[in-house]
């Protein structure tokens, strides 16, 4: 789950992590009270899209970059309204788009240097780790490769959490002085409760700044939560936007569908997260693409299998549908009868391949074979994706 | 001789009188399973029944373990408290905890698996199968099934396996049953980023039984578990091994399904770890349905 920036400065606030003053606006007389509040002579202002190289973007409506740094309250306005209600493109939102809805207003802030500072899972040691870099304001990953020296990484204890010690030597480690250095070990503690608090997966600052008046600052920031936590998190859950969402996603969590949407032409309805990746695997080594990723774990009902055809077959990319079931604890013969009434309700015109196997496969075949609709059935995985990429090659 | 469990290991079922739990113990005991205590705090004095069973159910693990000998746990509680009841289950004296709950807050795990360093129990899972040792009956019935894998698709035999997925593992299971070879023991590790038992475990484990002649490891994209498995084996596994890794058409940094199947970096997407496995002697099945076939070659059997 992505949340915005001005929500990321929220956590932020509540979590006493400095940053630049910022405030969020949906109009542009909003925009110019933010301004207004705010005070400084010198402001950025900034459409709230979860896509990173804003700057570099453009609207659709012609109007050039996501980030302004701007004058006035008056100007904010101007802006604002330039950028509300349109759609930008950058390099990471795709042709598409996406349609901006609040901009935030914000202090600009000089910058005397650049950090990285994260905080991320670790999984080989089952361990919070806090990386730290002196070269922020670039990709990590680079730094990694040219100067791996210059990353620290600490591993914190989960059941102490983070002690002062280490707060000391990461600062030391990044050449903090006196004044930056304490400003720094705080930031640092509160950022680690934040992580902790809020179950993150991950956070990244990238960059933390140092300004000529001696402030330590985020002034960017990345969220990663841990979606097994967010029952816990109704503050988090708020943040959700479902409008910068694949809205067939959004259909599918609303079923308790597990679907994650890509660009092939080969859909597939499969029970089992580990099963559902390798169909998607042998679809492509048969010569298709796979359209999506789509686990209707061990309990779907009929309800969720027609839910899951309608959002299938309202993918236009999708020229036929692969059904691989191993019937642990699941009965084929439900989903066989799912798949029939599905199929019905959609009025599915698309080829649709089905492989059932495990428990009660053989009454499943039977609904099938006995139901009249056009399906080709399979017996084993390898014969069904290459049967599925058949009816597409035929077409 | 098999590893973990066997026909004689004694379980107990946490969550027995939930829905999800119940059904499982039922199967479990349909398999032979020697199912013999339930735990569901405010339950205890219960009996659940099947079939002519009476398990009796407990408040408490503690109180469980020691009036029936339970050595082994199998927890099917909701994720906001799975993670207390595998600590329970630890404080108790498990020697095994099999956590089947999906959906445990990573922060969890991360407490429980740093409290449990040193302790005499092995965690397997969270937000896995569970644990198979085949019997001689009929379907391999007589055996253990700790968790909610079919028991039919077993059949007693020589074949290790060792995976993060459910129903991807059935598919190994039927494969190397309908070959002839048969499981020794099917352990499913699960599919969360931090996990009590790895593949590495597994192989170790693998390698000391007698019965097990060659193994099967399934991996998914997300983490170095089969990396690290696949450098140990290398120089210190003598059985044959063949692997299968799912996510080779999974794009960067989604979670597909399971908490941990997601691509980090360079090094664990399907294609890296593949080579890697390759590398390190092991027969990589290039699809899903080649699994039991490159066993069978890997281990001279075709």
């Amino acid at each position: 789950m992505n949340i915005h920036e001005y929500q990321a400065k929220e956590l932020f606030d509540k979590f006493a992590v400095p940053s630049p003053q910022g405030k969020v606006a949906g109009t542009p007389e909003e925009a110019e009270a933010a301004a207004k509040a705010i005070g400084s002579d010198t402001l950025v202002i900034k459409a709230q899209v979860h896509a990173g190289g804003r700057g570099k973007g453009t609207f659709k409506n012609g109007f050039q970059g996501g980030v302004h740094l701007i004058r006035s309250a008056g100007e904010a306005r101007e802006i604002a309204s330039r950028m509300l209600g349109q759609t930008l493109v950058t390099k990471q939102t795709g042709e598409d788009g996406k349609l901006v809805s609040k901009v935030m207003v914000a202090e600009a802030v000089d910058i005397s240097h650049e950090y990285y500072l994260a905080i991320l899972l670790d999984r080989e040691t089952s361990r919070p780790v806090i990386v730290a870099s002196t070269e922020g304001g670039m990709d990590i990953e680079e730094v990694a490769a040219k100067t791996p020296g210059k990353i620290i990484r600490e591993f914190i204890d989960p059941l102490l959490g983070i002690q002062p010690y280490e707060i000391r030597k990461i600062t030391a480690g990044l050449g903090f002085g006196k004044d930056e250095g304490r400003q720094f070990g705080k930031l640092l503690a509160n950022l680690y409760r934040l992580f902790i608090e809020c179950d993150c997966s991950m956070v990244e600052i990238n960059p933390l700044v140092t300004t000529p008046d001696g402030q330590v600052l985020a002034l960017d920031a990345k969220f990663g939560f841990d979606d097994n936590a967010l029952y816990r998190h109704p503050e988090i859950v708020a943040y959700r936007d479902t409008a910068e969402e694949d809205p067939r996603e959004v259909a599918a969590s609303e079923h308790d569908l597990n679907y994650i949407g890509l660009d092939g032409n080969i859909a597939c309805l499969v029970n089992g997260a580990g099963l559902a990746m390798a169909t998607m695997d042998i679809i492509k080594f048969a010569g298709g693409e796979p359209a999506n990723f789509l686990d209707v774990g061990g309990g779907a009902t009929k309800e969720q299998v027609v839910a899951a055809f309608k959002i299938i077959t309202g993918d236009p990319n999708v020229e036929a549908i692969l059904v691989n079931i191993f019937g642990g604890i699941m009965d084929c013969n439900v989903i066989a009868e799912g798949i029939v009434a599905a199929t019905r309700e959609v009025a599915l015109e698309l080829p649709l391949v089905v492989r059932l196997e495990g428990n009660n496969s053989a009454a499943g075949k039977k609904t099938l074979a006995a139901s009249g609709l056009n399906l080709i059935t399979a017996d084993d995985i390898l014969d069904a994706a290459q049967k599925v990429v058949g009816t597409t090659r035929a077409a | 001789m098999a590893i973990l469990v066997d026909e004689n290991t004694r379980v107990l079922v946490q969550g027995i009188t939930g829905s999800f739990g119940g059904r499982h113990a039922q199967l479990s005991l349909d398999y032979g399973t020697r199912i013999v205590a339930g735990v569901t705090p405010g339950k205890g004095g219960q009996v659940f029944e099947h079939d002519g069973h009476q398990v009796p159910v407990f408040d408490t693990v503690e109180q469980a373990a020691r009036e029936t000998g339970a050595t082994a746990s199998a927890i099917f509680v909701p994720p906001p408290f799975a993670a207390d009841a595998i600590l329970e289950s630890a404080d108790a004296g498990m020697d095994l905890i099999v956590a089947i709950t999906e959906g445990i807050p990573v922060r969890d795990m991360m407490t429980v698996k740093t409290s449990l360093a040193g302790a005499d129990s092995r965690l397997i899972g969270p937000n896995c199968p569970g644990i198979v040792t085949p019997g001689s009956g009929p379907e391999s019935t007589g055996g253990c099934r700790i968790g909610i894998a079919p028991g039919y698709i077993h059949q007693r035999g020589k074949v290790g396996i060792v995976s993060r997925s459910g129903t991807l593992t059935y598919e190994a299971v039927w494969q190397t049953t309908q070959l002839g070879f048969g499981q020794s023991t099917c352990v499913g590790i699960g599919g969360d980023p931090i996990n009590g038992t790895s593949h590495l475990d597994c192989l170790r484990m693998f390698n000391d039984d007698p019965e097990t002649e060659a193994i099967v490891m399934i991996g998914e994209i997300g983490g170095n578990a089969e990396a690290d498995a696949a450098q140990w084996a290398k120089d210190h596994c003598s059985k044959p091994i063949a692997g299968f890794i799912a996510g080779a058409t999974a794009p960067p940094g989604r979670r597909m399904g399971h908490a941990g199947a997601i691509v980090g970096g360079a090094n664990d997407t399907a294609e890296a770890k593949k080579n890697i496995l390759a590398e390190c002697g092991i027969t990589v099945a290039e699809t899903p349905a080649e699994i039991g076939t490159a066993l069978a070659r890997a281990a001279g059997w075709d």
